[in-house]
């Protein structure tokens, strides 16, 4: 189409030549701040309750699946191939689905499960937000199509914020076709500004970090 | 000033319960930014400004380069990107890859960019069903109506509205509870999603670097666009580009607070190109669209360059005296408020609506919550200017010519000039005995211009004695 037109035009715009090099950009700004990780598991949690988030810590493996069992009593679940979600024993729960690798299966299972089980890539703890990168362990429309979803988080994936996460996956694009930045439940305030959750996405989030 | 543009401002401002919706709303979005802005929670807010002006600034002035990086990028991870000069070569390239691939229901998430160029109606002449998914952009595509706000398209409808608009056009019983109306809708809208052939989304920002578009929401609509359907098509206008994924640091801390007062939004996603190798789900196809349609012509203009950096969040509007009296639906383009204001004289011509430029109070207030620091009232200055200079070529307005003319004529010949001020202040209106004109005088002849002015505003009454003749008296 109008490739050549275009790009044309903006030289023109600009006063520049094809091929012409560019100065110099401003450096990233990014700043990282230092925080333990205790620290940081407070301050996450603590964002995510103020979303309406729903959180737990858990003590250990068995701990995080009884978790996740009591928040899906007895529901249908399709949970994600995350090696953390087996660890725990969760995929071995009654009413689980796992293990899916084709697309249409896994999509017609999530838009009737539930509840959705995930890991995460990385949390980020100073806004409450699920770093999820689409892989063959993560599939996009687990955290998306059911009502509930339900994150199980390693704790040395907890990072300060979103520069940290800049820092140490500056080019994202490398690694996935997608990384989604999920900061508490959907919601919207599309009408006369009042908040209601779940209007495309789950209204319901909980977040477990082991 | 057009008799529509008026037309459409005294509808608007004849309505108190219109009035009250938008000065609510925006006084909501302008509370919510104000705190999410305060030194306490966002310490470096200002560097992050300074940093966004000098990261659009360097990228809006080697666009060319950015440009072409951002297409080998997609290329690389399997995606496609179509230039696009404008609104029909858009609709052309939908239209041809919907054919191609037998489709016929379209969703979409929420593009101003789309807006602009009329899409769904275009696609809509072809039969082809483009369905809106955002809940506000739902509820006004239902209505047929321009979205009200950047941010916030419904804004200007209230509940017992939006329960008519759903039993009209959807048949489904009256509900004026909002979390049903809402949920009404997210069903209505699961069905389309799962349906879908393609899914065209906007951008917020386009990486160079990665070849990926950046997309911030609250709702999930648009990951479930983007997500679900087999193929993907994001339109961007060309000036969304930022260099690095890095920079993103900067640019989703500002755009959320400055939006809605967010740290960040519910869902950022994050997308470069279509699914790969052993990944579950997720499109097959993955196209961007970049379009001119008239940034060029921007981009030329040194001046007025700056005006691309928007990265459309919404505050000038929530700020502005005049949008928060006249609302969206009174300015003449899809773009409102302060931003409108400089957008659409520099897209579709000044003429378009001379009187645009001139309906701003120049408070300020726009600049000062700008996030990249685009200086909208020195732009509506220059476009002011750029009014007169048309009128002038064309040879309008003769009579303002003449008056200022003769004005300036006075102002050089001292004798003159206080000779006219005795004789203005003698035929001035008297006031109200307290020192102030607030109504036009029982002249007898009506002078408009000074009607329409007092109508709004008080003058101050003459002075029974000049500066000149205090100045006298005094020496």
């Amino acid at each position: 189409m109008s490739r050549e037109n275009v790009l044309h035009k903006v030289r023109t715009a600009l006063g520049r030549s094809a091929g012409q090099p560019v100065q110099d950009s401003p450096p990233v700004y990014l700043t990282v701040p230092e925080a333990g990780v205790e620290a940081r598991i407070d301050v996450f949690f603590e964002r995510i309750e103020a979303l309406a988030g729903k959180t737990h810590r858990a003590q250990s493996l068995e701990d995080a699946r009884a978790y996740v069992e009591r928040v899906i009593a007895g529901r249908k679940a399709i949970a994600s191939n995350a090696p953390v979600l087996r660890q725990c024993g969760i995929t071995a729960l009654a009413g689980v689905e796992s293990g899916i690798t084709d697309g249409a299966q896994l999509r017609g299972l999530s838009a009737s499960a539930a509840c959705g089980i995930t890991g995460a890539d990385y949390a980020l703890a100073d806004t409450g937000t699920l770093v999820m990168l689409a892989s063959p362990q993560e599939a996009r429309l687990i955290s998306l199509l059911p009502p509930v979803h339900i994150a199980v988080v390693e704790h040395e994936r907890l990072l300060t914020g979103l520069d940290e996460l800049l820092s140490i996956l500056p080019h994202p694009a490398e690694q996935t076709s997608s990384m989604v930045l999920i900061t508490g439940p959907s919601r919207t305030a599309d009408i006369e500004q009042i908040l209601v959750r779940g209007v495309h996405g789950p209204g319901e989030i909980h977040v477990v970090v082991v | 000033m057009s008799a529509i543009f008026e037309e459409k401002i005294h509808q608007t401002m004849a309505d108190p319960k219109l009035q009250l919706a938008i000065f609510a709303a925006t006084g909501r979005l302008m509370e919510k930014r104000r705190k999410a802005v305060n030194a306490e929670v966002c310490p470096d807010y200002q560097q992050l400004r300074t940093q966004a002006n000098a990261v659009k600034r360097h990228t809006i002035g080697h666009l060319d380069y950015y440009l072409e990086l951002f297409e080998r990028n997609v290329a690389a991870h399997g995606g496609k990107v179509v230039f696009c000069k404008d609104a029909h070569e858009v609709a052309d390239f939908v239209l041809g890859l919907a054919k191609e691939r037998r489709a016929s229901l379209i969703v979409k998430s929420k593009s101003m960019t789309t807006e602009e160029i009329d899409l769904n109606e275009r696609l809509e002449h072809h039969q082809l069903e483009a369905v809106e998914t955002d809940l506000g952009e739902y509820l006004i595509q239902l209505a047929h109506e321009r979205p009200y706000h950047i941010v916030a398209p419904a804004l200007h409808k209230t509940k017992e509205q939006v329960a008519d608009l759903l039993t009209e056009r959807l048949g489904v019983p009256r509900e004026t509870v909002i979390e049903k109306q809402t949920m009404i809708a997210r069903a209505v809208l699961r069905e389309k999603f799962l349906a879908a052939d393609i899914g065209i989304s906007g951008a917020n920002f386009l990486v160079a670097d990665s070849g990926a578009i950046v997309l911030v929401e609250n709702e999930g609509n648009a990951r479930l666009t983007t997500s679900a359907p087999k193929i993907h098509i994001a339109i961007a206008g060309i000036e969304k580009m930022i260099p690095r994924a890095q920079d993103l640091g900067v640019f989703l801390k500002l755009l959320g607070r400055s939006a809605t007062g967010q740290p960040l939004t519910v869902y950022t996603s994050f997308l470069s190109g279509p699914r790969r190798g052993e990944e579950i789900d997720g499109p097959d196809e993955f196209y961007v669209v970049l379009l001119d349609n008239g940034r060029t012509k921007v981009l030329a203009d040194r001046d007025k360059r700056e005006s691309l950096y928007c990265i459309r969040c919404g505050a000038c509007l929530n700020h502005c005296p005049v949008y928060r009296k006249i609302g969206g639906h009174s300015f003449p383009w899809v773009y409102s408020g302060p931003i409108g204001a400089i957008l659409t004289p520099q897209f579709l011509g000044v003429n378009h609506e001379p009187g645009l430029p001139f309906a701003s109070s120049l408070c300020g207030a726009c600049a000062e919550v700008c996030p990249v620091k685009i200086d909208i009232p020195k732009i509506l200055l220059d476009l002011r200017s750029d009014v007169k200079k048309t009128e002038l070529r064309e040879g309008a307005n003769r009579l303002e010519r003449l008056a200022f003319r003769a004005w300036a004529w006075v102002m050089r010949h001292p004798r003159l000039y206080e000779m006219a001020g005795m004789a203005a202040a003698s035929l001035a209106p008297s006031g109200d005995g307290g020192g102030w004109v607030r109504s036009a005088p029982a002249w007898g002849i009506k002078i408009a211009p000074l009607d329409a002015w007092l109508s709004q505003r008080d003058l101050p009454s003459a002075p029974t004695k000049s500066f000149r003749q205090l100045w006298r008296e005094r020496r």
